[in-house]
Order: C-alpha cells, then structure tokens, then sequence
C-alpha cells in the first residue's frame, strides 16, 4: 500500500550470474547505500563487503556515521528506514543469505525473511518494544506473523521464550507492559522476541550501549549462551571496542561507509593494520591498566558522509597521511588488501611501514 | 553555621599527580558534604498527600581537596547526578550540609548563592541540549559575565576568544551558532562558558558519555590540560568505569543512593574492597580478546532495586554473594578499613589485614559465580 | 483500573459543581453587582405593567430575596428533585432537571431544551463520524508519503478548511447545491424515527460543512502524528518482525498516533453538543445553538443558564470518556 519504489535495484536485476552461489552463510558484497537529499547524495555506506558463518560472531565497529547502523539495516531490508522522512534510497550490491540472494529480491519475499531468518534486536528497548502492547503480545505477534498457530499456542511459547532469556515468573510477566520491565528486563524480552522463531542470523545493533555495565555483562552473556544454542550467525554493531573483544570472532571496522579494516578479532587486536583502528585504540581509556599517560585521540572529527574525502576517507585526521608518495592517501581510495591469514586492512601506508609503526609508535603507549 | 577555618590563606593549589602530597595530612577540603540527603517526595491522589519518597541520595560523606580530581561512578538510579545537582546547589538538599571553602552553602537562596556560582560551574552531559541554540557562541560563552556582572580585563569579547583558543576552537568561532559545530566542539564550548569566572570547582555530569570515542579522549584530555593550566579541582560524574578510571585521583563508588566505597584510584581498580564495585569492575568488558576466557566475571543477579523502597540494612545485600544475617540488620558504616579507603560493607573483599568489623566471610545463598579473587 | 475511573468520575463531579457555581454566580450575582435589584430581576418574570404585589410574590416564589448561597442550593436542589412554584393561586411543579422558567414565555427551560437536543445531537454525531473517519484516513496517507502529490493537495485543501469560516462554506454549499442545483432542499429537521431517509437528507449538507471543517484539522493533526509515530523505533521493530506493512502502519503507528486525537475529539464533540451555533443558524436548524441564539437575544437569563450547564456538561461527559478511553488505549496512563 504504500511501497514507494523509488528504490532502484541497482546492479543486481542487469547483472548476469555474476558469480556462483557463495559458500558463506550470509554475504555481502559490494553494499552501496545511498540517500539522495536536497543537500546531495549521503553515502551511508558504499562499497561493504564481508561474509559471516553460522555460528559465528562478526563484530562491526564504527562511531556515530560510519554507516554501520546502516549496514545491518540494510540487511534487515530495513534501509528505507534508516533515515527520517521516506526519503528515497538507492541500494546496489549483493546481499546473500543463505544462498538468497537479498538486493534484487521481491520486498514481500524479504519481509518473509525478516523475523523468520534473520532478526534483529535494538539499542534502547524501551522506545523499541511498543508501549501500547503488553510484552507477551508483542512476542506472540512476531511468532504468528510466520507461524500459522493459534493464540494459545503462540503465547506458550512466549513464555517459553521469556523463561529462556532468564526473566522470572514468565507466565506473569508475559502480560505486563514494556514500561513495567526495567531495562535489563526489557532487553531480555527484546531477545525472547527476536528469537522467538530461531532466526539463523541475529543482528544486535548496540544491544547494550542503554543499559549498565553490570546489566551489560548479563545481556552479553546471554547472547553468548543463545548463540552456542542455537546456532546463528551473530553480528553485533557497536563503538565499544570492549563489547566486541567479549563476543566477536571476527571484526570489521568501518569509517565514513566503508570498511577500512576486517579480520580475525584476535588478530584485529592484537596488530591492527590501519591508523583509524590504532586511533580508536589510543582513544579508549584503558580499565585494565593503570595508565598515566595522556589518551592519544585522532585529531578532528568523522567525515561528513555527503563529502566524504576524496582517497583515502580517513586522510584528513591521519597522522601518516603524508608518508606515502604522490599524495597518494589524498586521491586514490586504497582497496582492502589481505594482510595474512583473513586480516584485510585498507590504508595506503606499506606493510612494513604499518607494522612498525604499530610495534614501534604505538603498541607501547596503550 | 558551621565551624568556618579560614583556610583562603593557606590553601595552596596541588599539583595533579603529586601522590605524596594528598597522602597523610589532608589539606582543609575544598568542598567538604557531610550527612547529604535529597529524597523526591511522591505525592498521591487529589490531595497530594505523600506516600512515600525516592531516596536519591540518602546521607553521604565525602571531601573534594583542592587540586584533585574526585570520580563519582555508579549505574543509572545511583543517585549521583543528584548529588552532582546538589553540590552545585541547582538543587536544595533535604538533609545534611555542604561547606565550599568553610562555608556553608546548604540552604543559602539564590541571592545569597551568586557569589559562590563563580567559583563553582557545572558541565553538562548532553552538549545539544545544553546550548541555546539561538546564541551565538560569543553569547553562550559570555552569558556568565553578563550574569556575575563582572566585566573581564580587556573586555567581554576580547576574554570570551581567549577562552575559546583556550579550549581548542578558533576565536572566529565567537559569531557562528550552535548548529555548526559538531558534538566534541559543543563540549568544548560548554567547557569554555564553564572557565569564564574562573572557578575553583568544575562538576562535570557525564562530560563526555554522549561523544564518540576518538572525540572522547580530545576531551579527557583538554580537561587534562586544563586541570593542570588553571589549578582546577573536579568532581566528574560517570558511569563508564574506564573513563573515571582514567581521570580521577580519588573515586567515590555509589550504589542506591550511598557510597559504598572511597578510595584512592589505584586502590580502588587494583583491590576494591566492596562487592559491589569489585563486580562492577569485572562486569566491564576490556578490549582484548585473548583476556575474555581468562577474565573471572562476577554476574549479579537482578536489577537494582527501587529507590523508593530501598533494603534495609545494607542497600547492596539482596544482589551480593557475601550477604549475611547482619547485613539485613545493621546498615555498614563507611569506615576507613586502610590509610585513605573508605568501605561500607560487613564482609570487605582484599581486606588483608583482618579489620575490627570483618567477619568471616561466608558463601551467602544470594552468590552467583563468586569469583576467588586475583 | 476501577479506581482511576473512579477518581476521574469523582473530579468530573466535582468539576461539575464548580461550573455550575460559576455560572450561577455570573447569571444572578452580577446583575446584583452591576446595580440591578432584586425588584427589577424579579420583575423580568412578570412582563409589562407589574404590580409591586406582583413583583413581592414573585421575589417571594422564587426566592430571590433569599441570600446567594441559599438561591444556588435550590438551583441545586431544582435540578436533582425538583421544585414546587405557587404562582398566585396556581401551583406549578418544575419538573427535574429543574433549571426553572424562561423569563419570556415562562415555559419551563429543560423541556425546551430537551424538545432541542435531537436536532443537536443528529448533527454532532453524524458530523463527527464523517469527520473522524475521512480526516484520520486522509491523514494516514498523507503520512504515508510525505511531500506526494496527494499529500499536498490533501494538506492544501486541509488549510482551506481550516481557514474557511463556517458561515462562508455553509453559506456557499447552500447557495449551490439548495438554491443553484436543488438537491438538498431546505426543510425542517425530521426526526430520525419518523424517517430515517428525510432526517438525512436534511443533514447531509450541515453534515458535510461541518465536517469539512472538522476533517481538515483532523487530518492535519493525524498527519503530524502519524508522521511522529512511523519514525519512532518500535515501528522499526515491528517491521524488522515481517509484519505486512498495512499491519504495521494501524496496529502499531495508527493506534499511538491516535491517542492525542481522541483528546481532540472529545473537546470538539462536547462543544459541537452543546450547540452548534453557527452551523445551526447558517442552515436554520432548531437546535440547541439556535436556542441558545435565541435566549442571548432576548436576554432570558434561566434559558441561558441552562443551554450554558447543558454545554458544560457535555464537554464535562466527553472528557471523562476521553479519559477512560485514553487509559484503555495507553496502559502508561492507569499506574500513573
């Protein structure tokens, strides 16, 4: 009824069997998002490409406007609801999920997906659960809407669900009110709700960023136990470099819509390859160390995603800029270029050069 | 009135650092909050009677020396913006009192209180909400002048560029609006207006949890500067344990409206002595990969419970595996367990010699994963 | 639940009185106030050429030499029991409600009022239904594509019908589709259950103008709410759930982006129920509006006091519903 299709399904419908059928559980390649405004076309994302397995955790790091929100929106078939007001949105590049390929798919046939196959859980799950409905009823609607059962049923296994994500007294609270809850308690049931028809791929976008630090270490343990349950893909959105060292495997960080380094999280952490990763590093005050040094934060601040700069995206505030010749990080966007064993880095700056600095430079005033 | 030790005299500005300057005798504090109570009535029905009260702060003791750096940490419903609010004065306590350099200021009037609003300024959490956004940055900045009616040597406009080099923005900022500037630019600016008396007192809520993290640390660290430029003394309020970890000399934790624990930062984060603050430091999570498996996590169960019904005896006893019969009776008192920490609990953790009120510390059937300690 | 219905009954009561004492203050203290004695009110009731014997007995009947506080509690009294007059020889039982008798044709106030009320009521209801539902649908699909060509020539018209005055619309849709194309003729309200056909027929043009002007500021106003609601998260939610996009636009953002518009509407039907004056006058309806015309004119005081009660009432009756209603809608609303 009100499909504005103003999408155009960019490269996708033209072109030929691009290549076979991935092997990867979900992946993406290639992910532009663009949303044309009045002040020029924001570049939320442009140009992403990753892939994730079953069972495994894919970390995606950025601050605000590095289009990781995006992203996972994007995924969802969600991106038209990425910004306010429907402004209009061009989407190319491919999404495979389990070998369907997501860009080019019939919208209806996605929102089949959406909640079935692949759900999603929210920041702030006070403004994400809808506070006209009790909690049970809003469980019980996201089962029916792929399950053709009856109402008993479907609130069974809401309780059910509820139980499983550890609120007490299920069958009681499964008729209380979002505003009832508090916000562990919430986010709980935001899970019981996400999972409540064993999606194989969940998205948390900064699951934990509204809530306190001891609710946190519950809400990211849980995650932690309903993966190892049930076997899904996990990708968890968020600035904290600490949430994603809980729980990821794999880690991709993103800067002004791209991706500038992806790896191993282990190895991401322990030799990061671009600057802006060793900026975010230097930035983070450090819990596990007594530091008495200054912080080392990355000068100025992120990229407008209307003018991104030309090059490399992150050239304005790196300080190695200048060490490649031919003004190189100013005019040419570095590609992603594998490093070793998964770990790909985008930064103009030669391998040597990028692991001595590390070594050297920067590893020992963390 | 309180007993007022003329100490404008001798109060000599430390250094940031100087560990062995605030170790045995303490300089005549700065702010010195005593018995300090703020409850929220709540009122029911047409006529409003009281039914009850939201303890948001309920009889805390602490000294801000001058110098220093005082983090004030605990999770949301802790109670410690209010006490932030309090100290300020933007709010009157129900209990308690408040003495700034000897004086009391705990129930002045606003009249009364403009003199010491120079020396003590406040920085906000959220730096959209708290800029106009119809002022100019010039205007933002020199609201304080026009306000105190002091007029800066030089001129207003002159004093409002130096401050914004000051704090990292170009002087030419002086005619642009709020809008143009992005977040970690906002905090500078309400930074900016926070110096221009001067103040001896800078209480900072949540400076920099709204910023992105490599704008984050351009912020700690100008307050960094700052601090050591001007001689500042703060108390920064928040929740991020690593931030205040970061920045504070000392830190205070809160837990329902009470601190639980005072101490001294590397005491503190190396061997806290309450279960609640050890379990809150190990709920966070550390940038490291490799550590996650190694880590001994303390869950606690549950949320926190009402401020309005707080437990009794000891308010973090219904969450904590150490609880006991006592816990439920006897509210801890915060007591000096070592030279300069300060503990409120009946069964301390790392309280290595056995100090008068440790009790054996027995298994409570509350625990989760205890954790053994390091 | 209970209870909080209760309490708001309570102060819909309560409200009630103090209107009702207001008013009462206004219509029989302040002619006092304003150098009016007790003589010359008295004497309104009687008509020309009054006898001071008149004019005692009269003042004696109705109590208006007695102090205010004692006047209000009969006024009180006539409303809830009734009220027995002894005119001269003749005695005569005000019936309940008791708002007591019309200055001019001494006829009592209430069965007038009441022999009114179905005109009154005809308009309002059939009014607010055509408003509600084509302001509220034309709304949504605005809010559903904001800035397309139906949402601003929807929302320009919506600003004519604000701005256009009842007098104006009325007066043209009566020029044109009575008098230029004879549609509509002009007739007498007839009552719904002597002929459901013609009682419509009578209505649909008042009908329409007044809805026209009501739909335009409801669909306005569900626009603007509409538009609030579908940005917030949990209409995220609901789509990151599958549901159908229609599902997701009324269950979840129509329902939140009605509650401010039930409060709207509970203000607009109990002010259009207490008469709609201009409607009524314009397409010469014998409503409660024209009465209430009527007893302005001619300066009936106990006429005016009773269509001013009636209306305070029915604001009173649709606002105690609209909160009920409101705690229906939003459980947030109960436990606060």
């Amino acid at each position: 009824m009100t499909d504005s299709s103003e999408d155009t399904k960019g490269t996708a419908a033209a072109a030929p069997e691009k290549a076979a059928q991935p092997a990867a559980f979900l992946d993406v390649r290639d992910l532009k998002v663009h949303f044309p405004t009045d002040d020029g076309v924001v570049k939320s994302v442009d140009g992403l490409t990753f892939s994730l397995e079953k069972g495994k955790t894919l970390g995606i790091v950025g601050e605000s406007g590095s289009g990781k929100s995006v992203t996972s929106l994007a995924v969802m078939g969600l991106h038209r609801a990425a910004r306010q007001q429907r402004s209009k949105v061009t989407m190319s590049g491919e999404i495979w999920l389990d070998g369907k390929e997501l860009v080019s798919a019939d919208p209806d046939e996605v929102r089949r997906l959406r909640g079935r196959e692949m759900a999603m859980i929210f920041q702030d799950p006070l403004s994400a659960l809808h506070p006209f409905y009790s909690v049970g009823t809003q469980i019980v609607e996201a089962y029916r809407v792929h399950h053709a059962v009856d109402k008993k049923t479907a609130r069974k296994r809401a309780v059910e669900m509820l139980d499983r994500v550890g609120i007490p007294q299920p069958d009681k609270r499964v008729d209380d009110h979002p505003h009832q809850f508090s916000g562990g308690m919430r986010q709980r049931a935001m899970i019981a709700m996400a999972l409540v028809n064993n999606p194989e791929l969940l998205i948390a976008d900064e699951p934990t960023t509204a809530l306190d630090v001891t609710v946190q270490a519950q809400i990211l343990d849980l995650i932690r136990d309903l993966q190892k349950e049930f076997g899904s893909a996990v990708i968890i959105i968020t600035h904290d470099l600490g949430v994603v060292a809980e729980l990821a495997d794999d880690l991709l960080v993103m800067y002004g819509g791209r991706c500038v380094e992806r790896g191993p999280a282990e190895k991401v952490f322990s030799a990061p390859q671009h600057p802006y990763t060793w900026g975010l590093l230097g930035s983070m005050p450090r819990i596990d160390r007594d530091q008495t040094d200054r912080l080392i934060p990355v000068k100025g601040s992120p990229p407008s995603l209307i003018n991104v700069p030309s090059g490399c995206a992150f050239n304005p505030r790196c300080p190695y800029a200048d060490v490649p010749e031919d003004n190189l990080t100013r005019t040419v966007r570095p590609e992603l270029r594998e490093v070793g064993g998964g770990h790909f880095s985008a930064c103009h700056l030669p391998q040597e050069e990028r692991e001595r600095i590390w070594t050297e430079e920067i590893a020992p005033k963390l | 009135m309180t007993d007022t030790t003329d100490d404008q005299s001798k109060k000599i500005p430390l250094q940031k650092g100087t560990e062995a300057a605030k170790a045995p005798a303490d300089p005549a504090p700065l702010l010195r909050v005593r018995g300090l109570v703020r409850h929220f009535p709540i009122t029911k029905g047409l006529l409003k009677r009281q039914t009850g009260a939201v303890q948001a702060v309920d009889g805390i003791d602490f000294d801000v020396r001058p110098g220093e750096t005082l983090g004030v940490v605990g999770e949301s419903g802790c109670g410690k913006s209010t006490m932030g609010r309090l100290i300020t004065r933007l709010d009157e306590p129900t209990g308690g009192s408040i003495e700034f350099q000897g004086r009391d200021i705990t129930h002045l009037s606003p009249g009364r209180l403009r003199p010491m609003r120079r020396d003590v300024q406040m920085i906000f959490q959220d730096p959209y909400g708290s800029l106009n956004p119809r002022h100019t940055i010039g205007g933002i900045v020199s609201t304080p002048f026009r306000l105190q009616g002091v007029e800066p040597e030089g001129g207003v406009k002159k004093e409002v560029q130096r401050l914004l080099e000051l704090v990292g923005l170009s002087p030419e900022h002086y005619n642009r609006y709020p809008h143009e500037f992005s977040g970690g630019q906002r905090q500078r600016i309400g930074i900016a207006r926070a110096l221009a008396l001067k103040p001896k007192l800078v209480v900072a809520d949540e400076p920099v949890s709204a910023l992105d993290v490599s704008i984050q640390a351009q912020v700690v660290n100008l307050m960094d500067d700052l601090q050591e430029e001007l001689g500042l003394t703060y108390v920064i309020i928040a929740h991020d344990l690593s931030v205040i970890r970061h920045v504070s000399d000392r830190i205070a934790v809160m837990y329902l409206g009470k601190i639980v624990e005072l101490s001294d930062r590397k005491a503190l984060y190396e061997t806290p002595m309450h279960p609640y603050t050890k379990a809150l430091l190990s709920a966070v999570p550390v940038p490291d990969p490799k550590r996650r498996t190694q880590r001994d996590r303390i869950l606690l169960k549950g949320d926190v419970p009402s401020p309005i019904d707080p437990p009794s005896g000891c308010r973090f006893r219904t969450r904590c595996w150490k609880a006991t019969e006592v816990c439920a009776t006897t509210e801890p008192p915060l007591v000096a367990l070592r030279t300069g920490h300060q503990v409120a609990c009946h069964h301390p953790e790392n309280a290595g010699d056995p100090a008068p009120a440790a009790a054996p510390p027995a298994e409570g059937p509350a625990g989760s994963k205890a954790s053994t300690g390091e | 639940m209970y209870s909080y219905i209760i309490r708001r009954l309570i102060s819909a009561v309560v409200l009630l009185l103090i209107v009702s004492a207001v008013t009462f203050g206004i219509f029989f203290l302040l002619p006092k106030l304003a150098g009016q004695t007790t003589d010359q009110l008295a004497q309104q009731y009687i008509g020309k050429a009054p006898t001071p014997a008149d004019i005692a007995a009269v003042k004696k009947n109705l109590g208006l030499d007695k102090p205010v506080f004692e006047q209000y509690w009969d006024f009180l009294k006539g409303i809830f029991v009734g009220v027995d007059y002894k005119f001269g020889p003749e005695a005569a039982k005000c019936h309940v409600p008791c708002f007591g008798y019309s200055f001019k044709t001494h006829i009592e106030v209430w069965p007038e009022i009441q022999s009114r009320l179905p005109v009154t009521l005809s308009l309002a209801a059939g009014a607010a239904v055509l408003w509600v539902v084509s302001g509220v649908a034309t709304g949504v699909l605005s809010a559903l594509r904001p800035g397309s060509v139906f949402d601003r020539m929807a929302m320009t018209v919506a600003l004519a019908g604000v701005s256009l005055p009842m007098f104006f619309t009325g007066a043209l849709a009566l020029a044109l589709f009575t008098y230029q194309w004879p549609i509509f003729e002009r007739s007498d309200y007839v009552p719904l259950m002597e002929d459901p056909f013609l009682w419509a027929r009578t209505l649909v043009l008042p009908w329409v103008t007044l809805a026209f002007l009501y739909s335009a500021l409801y669909a306005r106003l569900t626009r603007a709410g509409m538009l609030e609601t579908l940005s917030e998260d949990y209409i995220r939610t609901a789509r990151a759930k599958g549901l159908r996009e229609g599902k997701v636009v009324v269950r979840h953002g129509l329902r939140a982006a009605l509650t401010p518009i039930i409060t709207v509407f509970g203000m607009d039907l109990g002010l259009l129920l207490g008469g709609a004056l201009i409607t009524e006058q314009v397409f010469s309806l014998k409503g409660v509006g024209a009465f209430a015309v009527e007893a302005i004119n001619a300066n009936d005081l106990p006429n005016i006091l009773g269509v001013t009660l009636l209306a305070a009432f029915f604001i009173v009756l649709c606002n105690l519903v609209v909160d009920v209603l409101y705690a229906a809608v939003d459980p947030r609303v109960r436990l606060s």
